[in-house]
């Protein structure tokens, strides 16, 4: 099989999983997991094979696996549908391949597969638990999600999103893969959604990507009158960029590429949680736990970053866009750190954090590392998806260790419950532990510090200091709350009942964890650079090969001692004060950084709500149903019913009646009524009286025809 | 030869007795002597045109006939009638038989 064929099948396994668990296995929770499963595995299977031969192969980054056929016919060319595996499609289609597959195999443990159905389980609910009898006495123990199938199938939909995404080779169909994932994470976000709160969720989630999705599609449209194409290869030509490049657009004076690239980028700022548009992330946390590792680390918003990396020839030409892309990112890099260093529940300070990670990343490609960003998504997808699922497995534990004591009262994602689950959990914990210090950018041996490293190295080399100092501060903070949430959850003692109570999870949750971290240590060592420590390593594998996708090798920032020295400061100094600050703090109370304006993450849900949803529930309540609608046009429609019915009762009254009914109905009666009366008199039955009348007519006929034929 | 004119005053003659006597009498089987009276007028106007007109067409003569024949049967129908509306009403008189008014 050629590369190219085995390209285009990749996507295809989770889509027929979908389809096939929808349609025919959804009674059936084993099968619905072996078919959702094995598409992954042939997916990843596929993608292997393919990621294989992409780094065997020399010059990728010129004569890319491509292969496109036309789809939709326009009025003289045709959109076409394609797939194209450059090197940096390569890398991305590798840890999107490992990580959903991961969290495939983790969702069948989080689920609880082969745990009896629960008591009072409803679909739309998590699980509440089951009551088993053991040995002549009752415990209760988690019960089997009751709509098991249904959420193999619409992670399968996800998947075939994502793979989707990654492999095309245009615009076009990467929007599509795009909106095939929004709609899934809506989908999977209110998965428990007889939850008032995963119902909101899953709404905001949908609503905010919606404003960012709209712009990005006007990008594409105004990318497609401008250029005539939406294929990558064809739009990343000298010629067509110097076109974009030159000529200027009436909105600020930027140039077109400027203006797409911008509009795309709000795209992506709508997808990967960039501030403005960052709120929906946090809530998204209401979903199951693998839809918080797939939608935040694998592929949703890294579908975002993916895209504004994908398109970077286009909007580097433009140094404005630059530097809004570079302020936005720096700007949620620090500003989500400093909200996620007050959170209390587990994955919402991850969720903060993924949001501040992603901000590096649109930061390092605002100031022009190309391969520092696509570095750095890559690393992170590992080890965020390596925390996210880390968390569900605290979760799962303390859920158990809940229904142990039957005390439901106990927030089970609440950090200050837990404590000391080192010793219940070991392989969640040391997993966790690399993840974090991944995360934190624990100096040498983890993926995070390599990666964040460059894009320091980056911000710096090109004197974006502003960038560079922002991002220093937000790595401190990173380390400081991963620190925090590490020490809270696992270090000291138990706090709780619960926490004692606390289990290691199944193998099916620890295998990714464990496979995650190997990731989350080892793949930072494919991108060490060269010039480490002024030594002569041998080159780095990744940035030559990411690098090689654009027309031109990028360079890679020299090597600085205060780069080295900030990157070494900010995340021992953060790990260190977090251990400190929190090794003895036992309740919230004690937490010195509960702030309110952090705790209430910078008011940003309230703000909005004040500015745009009560207006905008205030234009669809009183302006559109009640003035527009109820008023204006209802008022319209009853006037022009009055005028109708006055001008019908009118003609009624003064016409119809006295005219039609009175005179010609009534009077035409009345009038033969009245003849005939009179007339009918003269049949009076008696025969020679008619006799007698015949004889006197025929007589006058008689007369009159005489007297006429005469004249004549 | 007796003028044509003669047999017409005849016929009119008749034909005015036969008149006269439906209009005036009260019987109602006197009305249909009347009836057959104005018949026989016309008979003979039909006889006489043919006699004085072209001998060799014989629609006068046969026109004749068919009158005989139909007052015949006219006459038969009229007196069971008569004599049926004498049974159930025990009068002939033509005023009183007026049934067929409004």
């Amino acid at each position: 099989m050629t590369t190219e064929t085995l390209i285009w099948l990749i996507p295809l396994p989770p889509i027929l999983a979908f389809f096939l668990i929808v349609l025919f296995t959804n009674k059936n929770k084993a099968l619905s997991h072996t078919v959702a499963i094995g598409a992954a595995g042939l997916s990843w299977l596929g993608a292997m094979i393919v990621f294989v031969r992409a780094i065997g192969t020399p010059e990728l980054g010129k004569v890319p696996f491509a292969s496109a056929i036309n789809w939709i016919p326009t009025a003289d060319t045709w959109l076409k549908i394609g797939v194209l595996i450059d090197p940096l499609s390569a890398v991305v289609l590798f840890f999107v391949a490992w990580t959903v597959l991961m969290i495939f195999i983790y969702s069948v443990g989080y689920h609880n597969y082969g745990q009896p159905a629960g008591d009072h389980d409803h679909p739309g609910l998590p699980p509440h638990g089951a009551t088993v009898e053991e040995n002549g006495h009752k415990h209760t123990v988690l019960s089997i999600e009751p709509m098991y199938s249904r959420f193999f199938a619409f992670i399968s939909l996800f998947a075939f999103g994502m793979l989707t995404l990654v492999l095309s080779d245009n615009l076009l169909t990467l929007f599509v893969g795009w909106e095939i994932m929004g709609l899934c994470s809506y989908l999977l976000i209110g998965f428990w959604y007889a939850k008032p709160s995963a119902r909101n969720a899953a709404v905001k989630a949908f609503m905010t990507t919606r404003i960012g999705d709209v712009f990005m599609l006007l990008g594409i449209a105004f990318l497609y009158s401008a250029t005539g194409t939406l294929s990558f290869r064809e739009i990343f030509t000298t010629n067509t960029l110097h076109v974009l490049a030159t000529v200027s657009t009436p909105v600020f004076g930027l140039s077109a590429a400027g203006l797409i690239g911008l509009l795309l980028f709000i795209g992506t700022v709508g997808k990967s949680a960039q501030w403005p548009l960052h709120v929906w992330l946090p809530d998204a946390m209401e979903g199951p736990t693998p839809v918080s590792a797939m939608i935040h680390a694998a592929t949703m918003v890294s579908a975002g970053v993916y895209m504004v990396i994908r398109m970077f020839p286009l909007l580097s030409l433009d140094p404005h866009t630059m530097t809004i892309v570079a302020f936005i990112g720096a700007f949620t890099a620090l500003f989500a750190a400093t909200i996620a260093v007050a959170q209390n529940d587990i994955k919402r300070v991850l969720a903060y954090s993924t949001i501040s990670q992603l901000g590096y990343m649109i930061a390092a490609l605002g100031t022009g590392a190309y391969v520092a960003a696509a570095f750095h998504l890559v690393t992170h997808a590992f080890f965020k998806a390596l925390l996210f699922l880390g968390s569900g497995s605290v979760i799962h534990g303390m859920e158990h260790g809940v229904l142990h004591t039957g005390n439901h009262e106990v927030d089970a994602q609440d950090m200050f419950n837990m404590g000391g689950l080192r010793k219940k959990m070991p392989i969640t914990f040391w997993t966790f532990l690399i993840g974090g210090f991944a995360l934190s950018g624990f100096p040498l041996i983890t993926a995070g510090f390599w990666s964040k490293d460059e894009i320091f190295s980056s911000a710096f080399g090109t004197g974006h200091m502003a960038v560079f100092i922002t991002l220093a501060v937000a790595a401190f903070l990173t380390a400081f709350y991963t620190m925090r949430q590490i020490t809270l959850t696992f270090l000291g003692e138990p706090r709780t009942k619960e926490a004692e109570h606390a289990q290691e999870t199944p193998w099916t949750m620890t295998l990714p964890l464990v496979v995650l971290s190997v990731f989350a240590i080892g793949f930072g060592w494919v991108g060490i650079p060269d010039d480490f420590l002024g030594l002569h390593l041998p080159a780095s594998w990744f940035h030559e090969f990411v690098g090689s996708t654009l027309a031109v090798m990028p360079e890679a920032a020299p090597f600085s001692w205060i780069v080295l020295g900030t990157s070494l400061v900010v995340a021992l100094g953060g790990l260190f004060f977090g251990w400190l600050v929190y090794r003895n703090v036992q309740t919230p109370a004690q937490d010195k950084l509960q702030i309110p304006v952090l705790k209430n993450k910078w008011y940003f849900d309230e703000i909005y709500d004040v500015v745009f949803i009560k207006p905008a529930i205030w234009f669809s309540e009183v302006f559109v149903s009640l003035w527009m609608d109820k008023g204006a046009i209802d008022g319209f429609l009853h006037l022009f019913g009055k005028v109708t019915i006055s001008i019908g009762s009118t003609i009624r009254n003064y016409f119809d009646l006295p005219v039609i009914n009175r005179f010609f109905g009534d009077g035409t009666a009345n009038v033969t009524q009245w003849g005939a009366k009179k007339l009918r008199l003269i049949q009076s039955g008696r025969i020679q009286q008619y006799m007698l009348v015949s004889l006197v007519v025929i007589l006058a006929l008689a007369g009159l025809l005489f007297y006429l034929l005469r004249l004549a | 030869m007796i003028p044509l004119s003669w047999y017409l005053i005849l016929s009119a003659a008749l034909f005015s007795v036969g008149l006269f006597g439906v209009l005036a009498r009260k019987n109602a089987i006197a009305i249909l002597l009347g009836v057959e009276l104005m018949l026989n007028a016309v008979n003979i106007n039909l006889v006489a045109f043919w006699r004085y007109g072209d001998v060799s067409l014989m629609a006068g003569q046969v026109f004749a006939i068919i009158v005989f024949a139909v007052a015949a049967a006219e006459v038969a129908v009229g007196l069971a009638l008569v004599i049926s509306v004498y049974r159930r009403r025990n009068t002939v008189i033509a005023d009183e038989i007026d049934l067929l008014k409004w």
